[in-house]
């Protein structure tokens, strides 16, 4: 017997329903790579019995598409991602099933059918919201650093990618800043005099300007220094506002556009 | 360990280090059947121990089982721990941050029980940092009644003497039982107000035969270095420790819930254990010696495993794991029945360890009917058949030869074969001949495959001499030695014009060799060569890029620089039946005067059959533990599961 170079058999079934789904990275399951959250949604899916649909070939995979991920160490309420399923589900219970297959922590937060002709996820994202947490550092000293930032033409920041290290522009993608008033609701124990928070939109580039860029030009263009390790968080992502004010971008939900139907 | 001080989490200190170490997910737990329980409700509290990092303990089959064993008992309480990278030892040193559990990063040196799971013996300085960083003192006797009791188990601990310094006990063979008899004792000691207090529960341990304690035994020596004696130095204390042997594995079906890792580990699959022990009697082989006898899982308890195992974890792999998984009575069986049931679902099976024959080509064409047939791994270990006589390893070049054909045949396109370097009376042609097969294989793969792009690739190490087999006497060979065959064996095999370039060659150099052979078969006094070692910052022995042979060797001559022995002397030395030997008090069961015979055997090129399947040879692990073989077949199916 010879093997061939195609898999015996009927080709697997064919994708009849898109799902696009929000997830959150929460607590000290922001220390997972994309990677590791990636093997620990596929094993959720075959945990949940969500009939997703697989590619053909000998080493079957299943559909999904990630868009984009946050850093490792960043906690995020806000990352997505789209699957094909072989068979029509409520998007409602899928949430709910794959958000009980996942440990606490790695959750799914909203499920909604993909609209037929409405493109694709990534139309719908081109920038982040990031909340930067300070601890130790008050709210004048941040917002000087922020107001040097913003009044500066550039900010090259240099970083290490996988071609090398590379310098991006801190600034240029910055949408807004501002030093966000009164404590962020989840850990307000946290949160004293010298706590300052930032909230900074940013709009994607390749290479990608992170927040630890966004950091790093902090320290070295507005003298800013930070005594304890910055806790940062996605808030939002998506297509900016072009209503929203200037000094404080809002970006639009990409699940909740016209001709999506809610979960 | 009876702490009034309140147990808090050191996560909130931890968490701000994070960002700053490689690979943070592996030290903040929080994985799917991560058991957190309340530790004011427990009456015996354990962390267990994987003595490496976090991606290679984590997958350990028998700390999982531990674990799981453990916390089904509602008063007690199993966490684990793995061996921190160095990058973020120094951040803890530096910010004064514990030794911890991933489950509820609660402090180690807070546990009543610290067990240690030793799958090998490089894990030893990894002990010690672990033992540090907890606040628990290195030299078990500086300990007082507040520090959990060191436990070491796993293969490594049937030789613990080296470490014998850093452990308050041993624990030999099977855990699953072992781990529950030494909590009754414990809760006892506890319920009869902690009696004779550190001191009371170590004895109670040692004179119940449950664990070995090696403070209540005595070394003398001679004056040539070889040991005089070993004697137990308190009354009750038995003069030979045995092995615990689980006899029926269906009754401990475990793990029933197994940990899914969120990081990246060696082995992510669902593993079921289908038999325990190996008589097929290689006599290199550790493992085949120690876990005797033979004792299968049935194949309804497999089937049952394997499709809570799958369901409850989400795994695309099932590895069905033993020392020779091919040999299960009922293998052919298993495969197919699990085979049919996961046919289109996406779930490969595999078999880890397989010997050579025909018969694996038609199972592994089985496990492989919805994948890719990419690699087939086999272990001859020896590259002439004299030297196959010698080890036991009774397969011929021709059984071989037409197993990869068949391979081949078939649409396996990768052939791998392991080998082992150094072997008794091996000489430089025994190595040369691992070439000469090589090339057979590639020439009879491109005649049964009908094509040239099919490759072999010859895996080899140096061979260590272990307690407890028949070769525990032997010489081992110095790393030059090691090192100037297996340069031969790639320039023979790189200057083979027709073959050697589908021939890959993978070994590494004798050096680590040496110290595992040090380690495995120490005595006590190797002990402050370890403590030297890890005080001047070795770490992660398994390691190549942390191991440093200069740092071992230089300590070996600092601390045997006034006595009778030497590096060489505990490892290229070749003993003496008269020779009392470190383990010798330590009882796996088998008979010393045959595995005497069986090293004059093997010297003499004699083989020896499996007792599975031919009349026994005395090997005494039966009669002496009260044990016998235990194997199928039971004529059961498994059927297939219809789908809900």
């Amino acid at each position: 017997m010879r093997m061939s170079r195609q898999p015996e058999g009927p080709p697997p079934p064919p994708v009849v329903q898109r799902l696009r789904v929000r997830y959150a990275k929460r607590g000290r399951l922001r220390f997972t790579s994309h990677r590791d959250f990636a093997r620990a949604f596929e094993r959720a899916l075959r945990r949940s019995g969500v009939p997703i649909a697989f590619s053909a070939g000998f080493t079957p995979h299943p559909k999904v598409s990630y868009a984009g991920a946050a850093p490792t160490g960043v906690a995020s309420d806000a990352e997505y991602l789209e699957i094909g399923l072989a068979a029509v589900r409520e998007p409602a219970e899928v949430r709910a099933a794959l958000d009980g297959a996942l440990p606490p922590g790695l959750d799914i937060v909203e499920v909604v059918q993909a609209p037929a002709d409405g493109g694709s996820l990534a139309d719908r994202i081109e920038a982040s919201a990031w909340r930067i947490v300070l601890p130790g550092v008050s709210a004048e000293a941040a917002g000087a650093a922020l107001d040097r930032l913003l009044a500066a033409d550039g900010a090259p920041v240099e970083r290490l990618t996988k071609d090398g290290p590379r310098t991006v522009d801190a600034r240029a993608v910055l949408l807004s800043a501002r030093l966000a008033n009164g404590s962020p609701d989840p850990e307000p124990a946290e949160v004293n005099a010298r706590c300052a928070t930032l909230e900074v939109v940013v709009r994607h580039s390749s290479p990608a300007v992170r927040p630890d860029d966004i950091l790093t030009a902090l320290r070295a263009i507005g003298a800013l220094s930070t005594p304890v390790t910055p806790v940062v968080t996605r808030l939002a992502q998506g297509l900016v506002d072009p209503t929203s004010p200037e000094d404080a971008r809002r970006l639009v939900d990409p699940l909740s556009e016209p001709g999506t139907v809610r979960a | 360990m009876t702490t009034s001080q309140p147990v808090e989490s050191v996560f909130p200190r931890l968490e701000p280090l994070l960002p700053l170490v490689r690979k943070p997910v592996q030290y903040v737990g929080g994985e799917l059947h991560a058991t957190v329980k309340d530790w004011d409700a427990a009456t015996v509290r354990w962390a267990l121990m994987y003595p490496d990092a976090y991606e290679v303990g984590q997958p350990n089959q028998g700390l999982q089982i531990l674990y799981e064993v453990l916390n089904e008992q509602p008063d007690v309480l199993a966490e684990r721990t793995y061996c921190v990278w160095p990058d973020l030892e120094v951040l803890m040193r530096q910010h004064g941050i514990p030794q911890f559990t991933v489950d509820a990063h609660r402090p180690v040196g807070a546990f009543d029980l610290l067990g240690v799971s030793f799958a090998t013996e490089l894990g030893y300085t990894n002990l010690l940092t672990a033992l540090d960083l907890a606040g628990v003192p290195i030299l078990a006797a500086a300990r007082s009644d507040g520090h959990p009791i060191v436990v070491a188990g796993g293969h490594a601990a049937f030789n613990p003497e080296p470490i014998a310094d850093f452990i308050d006990a041993a624990v030999l063979g099977d855990g699953e039982q072992a781990v529950l008899a030494i909590t009754d004792l414990v809760r006892a000691w506890r319920a009869g107000g902690c009696a004779g207090g550190r001191a009371g529960l170590l004895a109670a341990l040692a004179e119940s035969g449950v664990a070995y304690v090696p403070a209540y035994y005595d070394v003398s020596y001679l004056p040539d270095g070889r040991i005089q004696r070993v004697a137990p130095n308190r009354p009750g204390v038995p003069w030979r420790v045995a092995k615990h042997t689980v006899m029926d594995l269906d009754e401990w079906p475990y793990p029933k819930r197994p940990l899914v890792p969120l990081a990246e580990t060696v082995h992510e699959r669902y593993s079921v254990e289908i038999f325990r022990g190996c008589t097929r009697g290689c006599r290199f082989c550790q493992a085949g010696m120690i876990t005797r006898p033979v004792r299968e899982r049935s194949i309804t308890t497999v089937g049952e495993m394997v499709q809570n195992g799958i369901a409850a974890t989400g795994f695309e792999e099932v590895g069905l794991l033993s020392l020779s998984s091919a040999d299960h009575s009922e293998i052919g069986e298993i495969a197919k029945g699990l085979a049919d049931r996961y046919d289109g679902e996406n779930v490969s099976l595999s078999l880890p360890s397989t010997r050579v024959d025909a018969f694996n080509i038609t199972l592994a064409n089985e496990l492989s009917r919805n994948g890719r047939r990419t690699g087939l791994t086999f272990a001859p270990e020896g590259g002439s058949e004299r030297m196959r006589q010698v080890i036991n390893k009774m397969v011929t070049e021709d059984d071989l030869i037409r197993t990869v054909a068949t391979a081949y045949g078939n649409g396996w396109r990768q052939v791998k074969l392991y080998f082992m370097c150094g072997l008794p009376t091996e000489t430089d042609e025994d190595v040369l001949s691992i070439a000469g097969m090589a090339r057979r294989v590639i020439a009879t793969g491109r005649e049964a495959a009908g094509r040239k792009d099919i490759r072999c690739t010859v895996s080899i190490g140096a061979f260590v001499p272990k307690p407890h087999t028949p070769f525990q006497w032997a010489a081992q060979l110095d790393h030059e030695s090691v090192d100037h065959r297996l340069r031969a064996l790639r320039s023979a095999i790189s200057h083979d014009r027709e073959f050697g370039r589908s021939i890959g060659l993978r070994y590494h150099d004798g050096r680590p060799s040496i110290i595992e052979g040090l380690l495995s078969r120490g005595d006590r006094r190797v002990g402050a060569v370890i403590r030297l070692v890890w005080e001047r910052g070795q770490r992660f022995d398994g390691w190549s890029e942390h191991f440093s042979f200069e740092r071992w060797t230089e300590a070996c001559d600092e601390v045997f620089a006034d006595q009778p022995v030497s590096l060489d002397w505990y490892t290229t030395r070749e003993r003496a039946l008269s020779e009392v030997l470190p383990w010798d008090h330590l009882d796996a069961g088998l008979d010393k005067d045959w595995m005497w015979e069986d090293w004059q055997q093997a010297l003499a090129g004699g083989e020896v059959e499996d007792c599975r399947w031919s009349p026994c040879y005395d090997c005494g692990v039966c009669p002496s533990l009260g044990t016998e073989t235990q194997v199928g077949p039971t004529g059961r199916a498994l059927l297939p599961l219809t789908p809900v």
